[in-house]
């Protein structure tokens, strides 16, 4: 690890692990649906957590007829609202993100970014999506049982979340802890062979110096996620035992409905504890891949080295390290022991310092680039526009005495759609522009493609940004009406209106990202094998889209860093990691 | 360059949005207007930040965007201007942390002087409790609730018999007197939350919470519950109406004790009971 990163001299030490023997389908059911390919599970994971992704989108909408055009749709019930904005929210951090990043792009990228034929446990790969589809179905199911969802909130605060008077407190809680149970299940085996195969599977030369920031961010949010998704098991399971056996891990001496309860001894600021210890880590693992994703996007398509490649890495793991112990920046107006605020206020902070650190080199790699306004590119910029705006507001959440009056109010649902909400689909979308032509062998298309970028970005900032101020003003959030309250003049219920007026529109403007997907599958223009020109090994790969084993009979063999963009006397202006220094020099010397 | 003065408007609005928005904080009550003071100092170092950050990337998108022969530059590295952004970022945070943990110390010190008084909170409505002539609240307990005693109070204390109670009507404070507010809750979280107040603070059922306040103005403001609490918490709704001290007194004087609120049978029994073990 001492080497210089863009050093290419650095010697090729020996292989040493051989070439393992990949099973083999021999039917279309092992070849495409109980697949141990990662690539083919990477999809799947991809469709189905888009799939309920758009479940989501869709409550949304709900949502914001509710909150724009109050009384006015008389299908919506206070319950339903509850049970929208929890619905919305799990599935979105969760199901969506969580999934997304680390079982779709962690799948495919991984083994072709770090050079392997495949995952290191493919079985339990194969496993870990089919629990992950089971916890979705679960999930779902939820939507039709008596009494519906749970209407908790994501953070299903205990009591009310087992209490009567919650809505979806008779079933839909219960499956709630069982879907999370199952999800963190599958996502564990899931993570363990992400874990394991950037450790061990790396190919010949690909030193952890060497590797793509967006294995990096991969690498690490998975790590946090081991770390993190036990303390929401422990806390599922408890909360499970507390409504269906009657135990108080959670629970008080208190009355429902009334009447005197059963439980006793337990305390609701532990689950709080327990909850924000996953819950904040959680903020990482869905914001480090998108850093990692968006990093390699940037570089590619500015035709530049990514600026400060070791601080950005470093950045990465101080951010990853520093995650866990801000977590009850979440509980300032909790209740609990009120000295806690100046230790959280100040870890908190200090996150600020490393992510402010990765902002700068995003910006600092554009300038003197050859920046190509290409669609990954425009997806790339909003989300530094909007990471910032939503990163910035942090600062005012963070800061313990600051986030006193804000909290609770529509200025935490701002702050936090746009800095893990808008921010990470962002990077989403650029990911997907950039690597459909590998995955399927064909470009999206360009016009369609820009059209959705402006839209779903400005859009989005106009949903946001005005939003922080309905929350200065003092609006609470998850209110199904605002009702009559002095401090609320009539101009914060127009804003609400246009709010959702714009929300309507950028969903909607999401089926023409989903007509380009399905239209360029068949229609996009061939891509060839490395459209972008770029530089990382997935873009190296002998087939377009990559074979079973990726790499034909040899596994590439990795001279250099990520990032040769533009090295001063080479031809291209860009080299790939598998390209050896002496075909370089032989480049350079017909160059000169 | 289209892209390039898109991103720099974003920025250029955002600012102006800011500055020219209808939607502001609410007209302060009490003396935490260090918080809002703390604010304000948030917004000047952020907004400079967002302001830098998107017009510089702005300019390099004009200046630097693709063109026929353009070729990048090679730098992988600058340890000095990281080094310096590094620490200016460090300066910036400290500049935010520090009176924000100034205030927070104010926040957490209650002043000797102030009175107490509880607030309790149940679906879907506000009670509250103010002390009685001896200038104490009693010890209550949940176990203890009734139809005849909404608040649990211990019917034994001697110091809760003329304990003022107001079950599901409105607080009355009196201008300029610090006051400590208990918070308690009989079964779910609630929040406490009064925008001109700035302070909040979650009520949390087997726990007493508590923040201060002193009323700088009279007026009559809304009580919201800022803590998901089921079904109606959007409907779960009071006032608190901050008086002189004229008007506070004459408003006190007309309240309902603990002992008023009893029926005389239930206090016979609850000394028998007592006295009997």
């Amino acid at each position: 690890m001492v080497d210089v990163p863009y050093d290419t001299v650095a010697g090729i030490p020996p292989a040493e692990v051989p070439d393992v023997e990949l099973y083999h389908p021999r039917s279309w059911w092992t070849r495409y649906v109980f697949s141990q390919d990662a690539k083919v599970i990477a999809i799947q994971y991809a469709l189905t957590a888009s799939a309920i992704g758009l479940v989501a989108l869709a409550l949304s909408w709900l949502m914001r007829l509710q909150l724009g055009f109050p009384g006015t749709f008389s299908f919506i019930d206070a319950n339903q609202y509850l049970q929208f904005i929890t619905m919305h929210g799990m599935i979105m951090v969760i199901y969506l993100l969580t999934a997304l990043f680390l079982g779709g792009f962690g799948n495919y990228l991984i083994p072709l970014m770090v050079g392997a034929r495949d995952m290191v446990f493919p079985y339990v790969n194969m496993l870990s999506y089919w629990v992950y589809l089971l916890a979705v179905l679960v999930l779902a199911s939820t939507f039709f049982v008596p009494g519906g969802p749970t209407g908790a909130g994501w953070t299903l605060y205990p009591p009310q979340a087992i209490l009567s008077g919650t809505p979806g407190q008779d079933w839909g809680i219960i499956l709630m802890m069982s879907s999370l149970i199952l999800f963190i299940i599958g996502f564990t085996m899931g993570g363990l062979n992400y874990v394991v195969t950037v450790l061990q599977a790396r190919t010949r030369g690909m030193t952890l110096m060497r590797l793509p920031l967006t294995v990096w961010g991969i690498f690490t949010a998975t790590v946090m996620a081991l770390l993190a998704f036990p303390a929401l098991f422990v806390a599922s399971v408890m909360l499970l035992l507390d409504r269906l056996l009657g135990t108080s891990f959670f629970m008080p001496s208190l009355v429902e409905m009334g009447q005197l309860s059963k439980y006793g001894g337990g305390s609701p600021l532990l689950f709080q504890h327990l909850f924000w210890f996953f819950g904040h880590p959680e903020v990482y693992i869905v914001a480090l891949p998108a850093f990692g994703i968006v990093s390699d996007l940037i570089s590619t398509h500015a035709r530049k080295n990514i600026f400060g490649y070791r601080m950005m890495v470093w950045a990465i793991v101080a951010i990853g390290a520093l995650s866990f112990i801000v977590w009850a920046h979440h509980m300032y107006v909790s209740g609990m022991f009120p000295q806690f605020g100046y230790f959280f206020a100040t870890t908190t902070l200090i996150i600020a310092i490393p992510t402010a650190i990765k902002v700068y080199n995003w910006v600092l790699t554009l300038w003197r680039g050859d920046i190509h306004l290409r669609v990954p590119m425009l997806f790339a910029l909003g989300f530094i526009i909007t990471f910032v705006n939503g990163g910035l507001t942090g600062l005012f959440l963070g800061n313990v005495v600051v986030d006193v009056p804000l909290s609770d109010t529509m200025f935490v649902v701002a702050h936090f759609h746009m800095v893990m909400g808008v921010a990470p689909i962002m990077v989403v979308l650029g990911a997907i522009y950039h690597w459909y032509p590998k995955v399927t062998g064909r470009m999206l298309n360009d016009a369609l493609g820009k059209f959705h970028f402006w839209v779903t970005f400005l859009g989005a900032y106009l949903i946001f940004f005005p939003m922080h101020y309905l929350g200065l003003l003092g609006v609470p959030r998850r209110y199904f009406e605002l009702g009559d309250a002095a401090f609320i003049p009539p101009s914060a219920h127009s804003l609400n209106a246009f709010i959702s007026v714009v929300a309507l529109t950028v969903g909607f403007s999401q089926m023409v990202f989903l007509f380009n997907l399905a239209w360029s599958l068949f229609k996009g223009e061939p891509s060839g094998g490395n459209p972008w020109r770029a530089t990382t090994l997935e873009w190296q790969t002998p087939e377009t889209p990559p074979g079973h084993g990726n790499w034909g009979k040899e596994l590439p063999i990795v001279y250099r860093w990520a990032y040769d963009y533009s090295v001063p006397g080479a031809e291209e202006d860009f080299i790939p990691q598998n390209q050896p220094p002496r075909a370089t020099r032989a480049v350079q010397g017909a160059a000169s | 360059m289209a892209v390039a003065l898109i991103l720099l408007l974003v920025a250029i609005g955002s600012v102006l949005f800011h500055l020219y928005s209808p939607w502001w904080w609410t007209p302060i009550a009490t003396d935490w207007a260090y918080i809002d003071h703390t604010i304000n100092i948030t917004f000047w170092i952020t907004g400079f930040v967002f302001v830098a950050v998107i017009a510089f990337m702005a300019y390099c998108v004009f200046r630097f965007h693709h063109k026929e022969g353009r070729r990048a530059d090679y730098n992988p590295e600058n340890k000095k201007l990281e080094w310096w952004l590094s620490v200016g970022t460090g300066v910036g945070v400290a500049a935010m942390l520090a009176p924000g943990l100034v205030v927070w110390h104010q926040f957490v010190t209650v002043p000797a002087d102030a009175t107490e008084v509880e607030v309790m909170g149940q679906q879907w409505q506000w009670s509250f409790r103010l002390p009685g002539k001896d200038g104490r609240l009693g010890t209550s307990d949940v176990r203890n609730i009734g139809s005849d005693n909404p608040l649990g109070l211990n019917r034994d204390d001697p110091q809760a018999q003329d304990d003022v109670v107001i079950e599901n009507g409105d607080l009355h404070l009196q201008v300029g007197k610090p006051v400590k507010i208990l918070l308690r809750s009989v079964d779910v979280l609630h929040d406490f939350y009064v925008p001109e107040f700035r302070a909040k603070m979650d009520m949390v059922p087997g726990m007493v919470t508590f923040f201060w306040i002193k009323p700088i103005r009279t007026g009559t403001f809304d009580v919201l519950c800022a803590e998901l609490c089921g079904a109606a918490h959007y409907q779960m709704r009071a006032k608190v109406i901050v008086d002189d001290e004229g008007e506070y007194h004459a408003w006190l004087e007309q309240q309902k004790t603990f002992a008023d609120l009893s029926p005389a049978k239930a206090v016979v029994k609850a000394t028998y009971q007592s006295g009997g073990k």
